[in-house]
């Protein structure tokens, strides 16, 4: 059954011009959904344990609402939305701008983080292996805060490489799938803010 | 019975056309170049057995929803017997809270009259891993897990022993942690329960190897795991042995209970049941001699 | 639209010159190419499936005769263990996603996977996760205790699991190996997803891709959203073990049955992981050997991605004696009987693509008949265990491992022996032996029948799983004695399989290009094929372009 050359002959509708999503996108959103999988487990295993620990400090007792790391970390949102924005542009400035603002955010709230674990275990004698809410707090805040160090990291590289010319108006895409992970990390902390700073409260 | 007759006609119908169609549609060595006519789909034929699939289990469904809800809903009747049983690595302990009676893997039930029924009402948890009650001619299999209370009844309405074993994976000898249920007629059953109510008799004056062996038990590490009720020994991280002798096998069911593997047990229990938690006591023979003497008299 | 497909059979063998061996596998090691990952994955995965395999027919040795001494109680644990674990994450996984790495670019008209160098990374860390696993045999009491290898069940119950019960690393070697391999499967899915989307060639529309194509994605989906729980309940036990967390910690009010939740959660859905490519071979072989299109396409998409989203509401059916009470319980038993529909659809579409077709019994297409009637047995019993009451005896007893094991072998691994045969002229230019392939099929089928058949008996008998032995007395003897023999059975088609495979190598029927007269993509290029898969991109009209080539007069566009 062999041919040398042959033609597939033409449809008789015209099919509309081959376009396809693009690759970067679809594997960032595929990345997400298994991520927001494992977080979707650890906020189960909070939301079970609420109020089922046998000792020690209790969430209501020692837990006060992150409102500046919250806060900057929403915003960071915005800035890192507004640098894939401006390199679409061709501002690479404006990009640089955004890259930076987004990494001092970030690294604002790592630092709210730390202080509050600080906080936690010194005055408080919470840690992981306290009780229940020490395990699934430490875990669920922690695999999140796990994230945003990922997340900065890359940002930082983006950011050195824009401050030293390297980014052009044709990256432009990529920052935009490093930005999706970005939101997805800000959408995650809206999740374990609810649960653990309102909901288990 | 419904669900093995469905199944059953699910499975020679579908077979049995698979079959046929494999017989009558082969290749025949006649016409290997033709091609047969190109069927892609017909959407009623499609439809119907999408839709009677739907009613074939809507069907089971229901059915089987009367079935949990008449086992697991089935409200207790007045004459139930509670026992707490509580599972261990690798024994099973049974309390009769309401009879005062403490024993270990060999349960006493009483049997149940479909008039008058009698069900015993079985709570179950774990002191330790996982562990499943599961003794087949009585009822299906419940799982005991740790911080956790799970209850199942049975209603035995022969008298005899049921046979069974743990069903979820404990440890090393998940194996042989044996089940061994013995329905007995309500006026055996209160005989039993009458003795094993009582403590040990501490009248060993008959017996000189016998109440030799009572002190060099009470003066071994053996009280810091079992109970003899009456005496010294209060441990409870091994099975109760007040009433041991009147038990028809040790080690939770895969020995017979005789002075010989008695001995051999105390001595070593690794070499009859390799993982089991009890340690050898590393006793001399003397001591194994007198202390097995005073276990067979515990009836 | 003029387009440009020219279906030039390059059908000449080239001749390779002898290259050194370093540099032979210097290339495989550094290799981003799909087919070469999915081979490396699929040989990988027959390695493991051959010590799995070793595991098994131990424990029928060991299980043969009531009060056997043929291995210690702790060996037998770490058997049963090590076989489940090995067979479901370091054989079927690997060698499905193999397949798919290797098939699903070539079927699409794609040159390579959307990301090449993600595809090795998972390649390479799913291998160091295997590596891992059979490294603790060295550990603990050393080799001929089988070491440190995991006792603790392929499902590692809390709280069993909990350093208390479980000291040394035995379960630690679990649960990392497993973590890796979970990493690896993560990124194929990804990259299969990813390619599928957005690397299809012209023309090749959603709806007009090969029915294997649609089961990888939809395994992948899947992949996303059950092989993370799994993660998530393996870090929470390393947290547990390591750093005194409580996650599974009974003492401290944590729940066992929570592991068993988020376990059950990964679980179910692994398996159908593992069973959508399998569907994914029958829906490429029998069409092929009927001579005739698939039945409702339509309905097997439909059905396919149906099942993928049931099969992630039915986990605790695996869970019934835990006492989740009626409204749990007759939960999962809804959703799990929902399942059987779609699954029946496919079984139907099946059977109405052989009728009025003209079959071939060539190996590929036996493997799949018997695919057809094993599968067909196997959901069966699955009914029969999706009834809770059913369920309560039957759990965790002989029948429930005679049912899933006619889901892994009697359809699974058959449906991969077609696979193999068909597809091994297309990945190395050569035929399999055709009385070989014969000899391997009816010895394994008459072994898996002899083993498993029988094995729905000792439990119905209520013999319990994962016991290193039972009491004479309890009726169990025989059927165990037949459930090793067919073992044996098994075994010896397997070794005919692996000298069919070796041997077809050098000394095979040279198969051209499309030895097999079928109408998807991949047999379009050489066998094997070059690196860059096609020459010049495909343009496609229909589900089969190579039945259009075929068959100018009556194109597949007009009737779909």
């Amino acid at each position: 059954m062999m041919q040398t050359t042959s033609t597939i002959p033409i449809d008789a509708q015209v099919e509309p011009p081959w376009k396809l999503p693009s690759r970067g996108i679809v594997g960032m959103m595929c990345l997400i959904l298994a991520e927001s999988a494992i977080f979707l487990i650890f906020v189960v295993a909070y939301i079970y344990y609420i109020g089922k620990s046998l000792s020690g400090p209790l969430p209501a007792q020692v837990l006060d609402l992150p409102i500046l790391g919250t806060i900057c970390l929403l915003s960071s949102s915005f800035t890192v939305h507004h640098a894939v924005s401006a390199l679409r542009k061709n501002n690479i400035g404006g990009c640089t701008l955004g890259l930076a603002g987004t990494v001092l955010l970030g690294a604002i709230f790592l630092m709210t983080t730390a202080r509050e674990w600080y906080h936690l275990i010194h005055d408080f004698g919470l840690t992981i292996r306290t009780n229940l809410f020490g395990t699934t707090f430490y875990s669920l805040v922690g695999l999140h805060a796990t994230h945003v160090v990922i997340g900065v990291t890359m940002l930082t590289v983006a950011l050195a490489l824009s401050l030293s010319g390297r980014v052009k108006e044709t990256h432009a895409e990529r920052l935009e799938v490093l930005s999706l992970y970005w939101h997805f990390v800000d959408g995650v902390w809206v999740v374990v803010f609810l649960v653990v700073y309102v909901l288990g409260r | 019975m419904l669900v093995l007759s469905i199944t059953l006609a699910i499975f020679l119908i579908v077979a049995g056309l698979l079959l046929y169609a494999l017989i009558r549609f082969r290749q025949r060595p006649a016409d290997s170049k033709r091609e047969p006519a190109q069927i892609y789909g017909s959407n009623q034929i499609e439809l119907s057995w999408t839709v009677i699939p739907i009613l074939i289990v809507v069907m089971l469904f229901l059915s089987t929803t009367r079935i949990i809800l008449e086992t697991e809903a089935a409200p207790k009747p007045s004459g139930a017997l509670d026992v707490t049983v509580i599972g261990h690595q690798f024994w099973w302990e049974y309390r009769y809270a309401g009879l005062g009676v403490v024993t270990a893997n060999e349960l006493h039930v009483p049997i149940s009259d479909p008039a008058k029924p009698t069900p015993t009402y079985l709570e179950m948890s774990s002191a330790d891993t996982d562990h499943s009650f599961w003794v087949p001619r009585l009822a299906g299999k419940m799982d005991l897990i740790p911080n956790r209370l799970n209850t199942m009844w049975i209603d035995p309405q022969t008298p005899g022993l049921y046979l069974g074993q743990c069903a979820q994976y404990c440890g090393v000898q998940h194996a042989k942690m044996l089940l061994r249920v013995y329905a007995q007629s309500p006026e055996d059953f209160a005989a039993w329960i009458k003795q094993q109510r009582q403590s040990a008799s501490q009248d060993l004056s008959g017996n000189a190897a016998a109440a030799e062996g009572q002190t060099v038990f009470m003066h071994s590490a053996c009280i810091n795991c079992h109970t003899i009720a009456g005496t010294a020994a209060t441990g409870r991280f091994g099975p109760d042995l007040t009433h041991l002798a009147s038990r028809d096998t040790i080690a939770a069911g895969p020995v017979q209970n005789t002075p010989e593997n008695l001995r051999k047990w105390i001595a070593d229990p690794n070499s009859m049941k390799p993982g089991v938690l009890m340690p050898s006591m590393h006793l001399n023979d003397h001591d194994l001699d007198v202390i097995t003497a005073y276990l067979t008299t515990l009836h | 639209m003029a387009n440009g497909t020219v279906l030039e059979a390059v059908d000449q063998t080239l001749e390779v010159k002898r290259r050194p061996p370093l540099d032979v596998v210097y290339e495989w090691v550094s290799t981003v190419d799909h087919k070469k990952i999915g081979l490396m994955y699929i040989v990988y995965a027959l390695i493991f499936l051959v010590i799995g395999g070793l595991e098994a027919v131990v424990m029928r040795i060991q299980l043969a005769v009531p009060n056997n001494h043929f291995v210690s109680p702790q060996v037998f644990n770490r058997l049963f263990t090590m076989h489940g674990t090995t067979m479901v994450f370091f054989v079927g996984m690997p060698i499905l996603f193999g397949f798919g790495n290797y098939l699903v670019p070539l079927m699409i008209g794609a040159r390579d996977m959307a990301f090449p160098r993600l595809n090795a990374f998972s390649f390479w860390i799913s291998a160091f996760g295997g590596f891992l696993l059979y490294f603790s045999y060295l550990g603990g009491d050393g080799l001929y205790g089988m070491g440190s290898a995991p006792d603790v069940g392929w499902f590692a119950y809390a709280p069993l699991t909990a350093k208390v019960f479980s000291p040394g690393h035995s379960t630690d070697y679990w649960t990392l190996a497993i973590l890796l391999s979970g990493i690896g499967s993560t990124g194929t899915a990804l990259n299969i997803v990813t390619t599928t989307i957005c690397m299809r060639c012209k023309g090749m529309k959603l709806s007009r891709m090969p029915l294997f194509v649609w089961l990888m994605v939809v395994a992948s989906g899947i992949v996303f959203v059950a092989v993370s729980p799994l993660t998530a309940a393996q870090i929470m036990l390393t947290i547990d073990r390591y750093l005194g967390g409580h996650f599974f910690d009974t003492q401290a009010g944590g729940s066992a049955v929570l592991w068993m939740h988020f376990f059950w959660i990964f679980g179910h859905p692994e398996v159908y992981i593992l069973v959508l490519p399998a569907f994914g071979f029958v829906n490429e072989i029998i069409p092929v050997f009927s001579r005739k299109a698939v039945f409702g396409y339509p309905a097997m998409v439909a059905a396919s991605v149906g099942i993928g989203f049931i099969s992630l509401s039915v986990w605790a059916h695996h869970m019934f004696t835990v006492g989740m009470g009626p409204a749990g319980n007759t939960f999962f038993v809804f959703a799990t009987m929902v399942i059987s529909v779609p699954t029946g659809i496919k079984i139907f579409n099946w059977l109405a693509t052989l009728w009025g077709g003209k079959i071939i019994f060539k190996v590929p297409m036996m493997f799949c008949i018997a695919f057809l009637f094993q599968f067909l047995v196997a959901g069966l019993t699955g009914i029969m265990l999706s009834a809770a009451p059913f369920n309560w005896q039957l759990s965790a007893s002989y029948f429930v491992v005679a049912h899933f094991h006619y889901v892994l072998v009697g359809a699974i691994v058959t449906a991969l022996f077609g696979a193999f045969y068909y597809w091994y002229p297309k990945v190395t230019g050569r035929m399999m032996s055709e009385s070989l392939g014969k000899w391997h099929f009816w010895l394994f089928i008459i072994g898996f029948h002899l083993t498993f058949d029988f094995m729905h008996v000792p439990g119905l008998l209520g013999m319990p799983r994962r016991i290193y032995t039972y009491e004479a007395g309890r009726g169990w003897e025989w059927w165990n004695l037949i459930v090793g023999i067919g073992a044996l059975f098994q075994v010896a088609g397997i070794l005919c399989f692996v000298y069919n495979l070796v041997r077809s190598y050098f000394r095979g029927e040279i198969a051209g290009h499309d030895p097999w007269d079928a109408w998807t993509l991949e047999w379009a290029t050489p066998s094997p094929p070059p690196a860059y898969n096609f020459a010049v991109e495909p343009t496609v009209s229909s589900r089969r372009p190579l039945w259009d080539l075929k068959h100018p007069e009556d194109q597949d566009f007009n009737y779909e």
